[in-house]
């Protein structure tokens, strides 16, 4: 009886993957089963250090050009063969679109449930989950009545805990063959450096308030003092000032960030939906009726225009100094 | 060609929930109801698909009779027919999907559209899984879609960049926003919507045991998500109010 946890790569291991490890490891003490991990990619050539003292016992890595990018058949096979093999009890993975997508085919195929996009997990007798429904404005506690389980933890809500020096056991292995009816014509991927929405520690968003995509520079001088990701109210995709991929929201991306800034956003419930989680919220916004201001932890009454540079500045001040 | 689009019955997204005194579910009475905004997608590309090469639209939706609501707006909008699975209300994950599944394989579609998650569950599974106990492939979160010799060509996005795919048919693919602009119903088509009638299947229809459908996902409690927020407002001159938002966000708590 074993769990195990999938450790996404996108060319270098995922963090939301270590957190998944470190919080199936509190599962795996409770319940006196043993943490195993599973690799997919080109090679797992990391420096093992990443994985030392996460208290995972062996991790499968399986070592092949054609599973660098994630294909839904050739990974669901491979995780439904390996956690019969291992005989897995829990299964978790970070709660990414590739990470939900596994995750629901793989738990098709094993014939067992799933819990997407959990906050928190634990262990009493059997695998239970914390799991926003209702686009978060309900936290459901759920039990799964018989394992396997599976569950996708979603980034940034668990902690990375390492515990000593000790490293995992590994075992490399090649791609079995397996039969696919689809195939990846190209992937484009984003710059380096960049830093998606839902691992970003910091986000600052912009909505309506910011006046047109010219004052986009005014948000992006502040992501830059502080590492941010830039994230977007859905008025301000509608209108076209930026691209989709930004929206946090109902429709658009849920994230969990550490400290999350939003500006000239007015707070409606659909916006909510996708960073009420976040640890800290700051709402900067001239109207002091706000909704955005029952829902934040600190608010500033003013011009977006004349307060976000100041912020930068002070920012960049305190960091010099 | 047959086209087929999943549809679900769920609470408006503005409607304020009551938790239910038995503190696991939730009092839905009197709360509007819509089709989940991520299905106007699936049904409005599944639409498009039928004005360029002919066929036929049919909207899928497994739930109570009031269910039918939801088709009839599939139906305004300009879908075909509708089907309704009915006796799965209890359902979810495991077992929705397999009533779902066995629904769709009386259609044998050629291609299936479906939203990539219901806004009530915020399941983001039951798709994938009914492609994969049909045993056909598929793609979450597609933003383009397109026939080219028989096959497939999507664009799915991922964190951090985006995929070019391509498949064979049977195909199943799960839409979001960025795909198309949903249509709105037009006058005529409403009317006939009134008056069209929607097939029922039952699980014994389907030859489906409902024992074997339970969740073994069980529901122990629900809370309303009301995290408290400080609501601090930080007044005073606009450089005295960054340096003190600077200071409160670096020293209490520590996210700087
Ligand atoms: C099914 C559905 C799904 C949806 N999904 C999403 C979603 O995913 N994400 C999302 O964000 N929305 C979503 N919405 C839309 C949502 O309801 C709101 O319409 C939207 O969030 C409003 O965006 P906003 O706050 O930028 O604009 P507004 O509501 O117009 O607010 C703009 C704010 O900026 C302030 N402001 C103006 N000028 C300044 C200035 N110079 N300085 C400071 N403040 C200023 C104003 O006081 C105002 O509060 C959805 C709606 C529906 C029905
Ligand atoms: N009861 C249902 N009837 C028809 N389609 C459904 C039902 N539940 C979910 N779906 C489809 O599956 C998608 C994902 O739902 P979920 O996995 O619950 O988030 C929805 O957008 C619908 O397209």
């Amino acid at each position: 009886m074993s769990i195990l946890v999938i450790l996404e790569q996108r060319g270098n291991l995922k963090i939301c993957g270590l957190e998944a490890a470190s919080a199936s490891r509190k599962v795996a003490e409770a319940s006196g089963m043993t943490l195993n991990a599973l690799y997919l990619g080109r090679a797992f050539d990391e420096n093992p250090s990443v994985l030392a003292g996460l208290g995972i016992s062996t991790l499968y890595a399986y070592e092949n050009e054609d599973l660098h990018y994630y294909s839904n058949e050739r990974y669901v096979h491979i995780l439904c063969e390996l956690a019969r093999e291992l005989e897995a009890k829990v299964i978790v993975c970070p709660a990414t679109a590739v990470g939900k997508e596994l995750c629901a085919s793989a738990a098709a195929r094993l014939q067992i449930e799933l819990a997407q996009d959990c906050v928190a997990l634990d262990w009493n007798e059997t695998l239970k989950a914390v799991k926003p429904i209702y686009a978060g404005k309900v936290i459901s506690d759920v039990s799964f009545s018989k394992l396997p389980g599976l569950v996708s933890l979603r980034p940034n809500t668990a902690a990375i805990e390492r515990r000593g020096e000790d490293l995992p056991a590994i075992v490399r292995r090649d791609m079995p063959l397996i039969p696919a009816r689809s195939t990846i014509l190209e992937v484009a991927e984003a710059m380096s450096g960049y830093v998606d929405l839902t691992e970003a520690k910091i986000i600052v968003a912009g909505g309506r308030g910011i006046g047109g995509p010219e004052n986009w520079p005014v948000l992006q001088d502040l992501c830059e003092a502080l590492g941010a990701a830039l994230g977007a109210s859905r008025a301000a995709v509608d209108a076209g000032w930026i691209d989709a991929s930004h929206q946090v929201g109902q429709t658009g991306k849920v994230v969990c960030p550490d400290l999350y800034i939003a500006c000239g956003i007015s707070g409606a419930i659909q916006h909510l939906a996708g960073m009420r989680t976040a640890k800290i919220i700051v709402a900067i916004n001239r109207d002091p009726e706000a909704p955005i201001f029952q829902f934040c932890d600190y608010g500033i009454v003013g011009d977006l225009l004349e307060i976000v540079p100041k912020l930068a500045g002070e920012i960049r001040n305190r960091r010099t100094n | 060609m047959i086209i087929a689009v999943l549809i679900k019955h769920v609470p408006d997204t503005a409607s304020v929930l009551t938790i239910s005194d038995d503190g696991k579910s939730l009092t839905l009475n009197g709360i509007k109801f819509v089709m989940n905004p991520y299905d106007e997608f699936a049904v409005e590309e599944a639409i498009l698909l039928r004005e360029r090469l002919g066929g036929e639209v049919v909207a899928v939706c497994a739930g109570p009779p009031e269910s039918k609501e939801t088709i009839r707006t599939a139906l305004a909008m300009g879908v075909n027919s509708g089907v309704l699975i009915s006796g799965t209300e209890q359902l979810a994950g495991r077992g929705l999907s397999m009533a779902l599944a066995a629904g769709l394989a009386t259609l044998s579609p050629d291609v299936i559209f479906a939203g990539k998650q219901a806004v009530d569950s915020d399941g983001s599974q039951i798709s994938e899984r009914v492609a994969e106990l049909m045993g056909i492939p598929h793609a979450s979160c597609i933003t383009r879609f397109e026939l080219k010799d028989g096959k497939a060509e999507v664009i799915r996005e991922v964190e951090g960049g985006h995929y070019h795919l391509s498949f064979e048919l049977p195909a199943l693919f799960t839409t979001q926003k960025g795909i198309n602009t949903p249509r709105y119903p037009t006058l005529p088509n409403i009317m006939k919507a009134k008056r069209a009638t929607i097939k029922e299947l039952s699980l014994s229809d389907l030859q489906i045991e409902p024992a074997l459908l339970e969740s073994e996902l069980l529901v122990e409690r629900l809370a309303p998500a009301r995290r408290e927020r400080r609501r601090q407002l930080i007044a005073g001159e606009p450089l005295a109010q960054v340096q003190k938002l600077y200071r409160s966000l670096q020293e209490e708590d520590k996210v700087l």
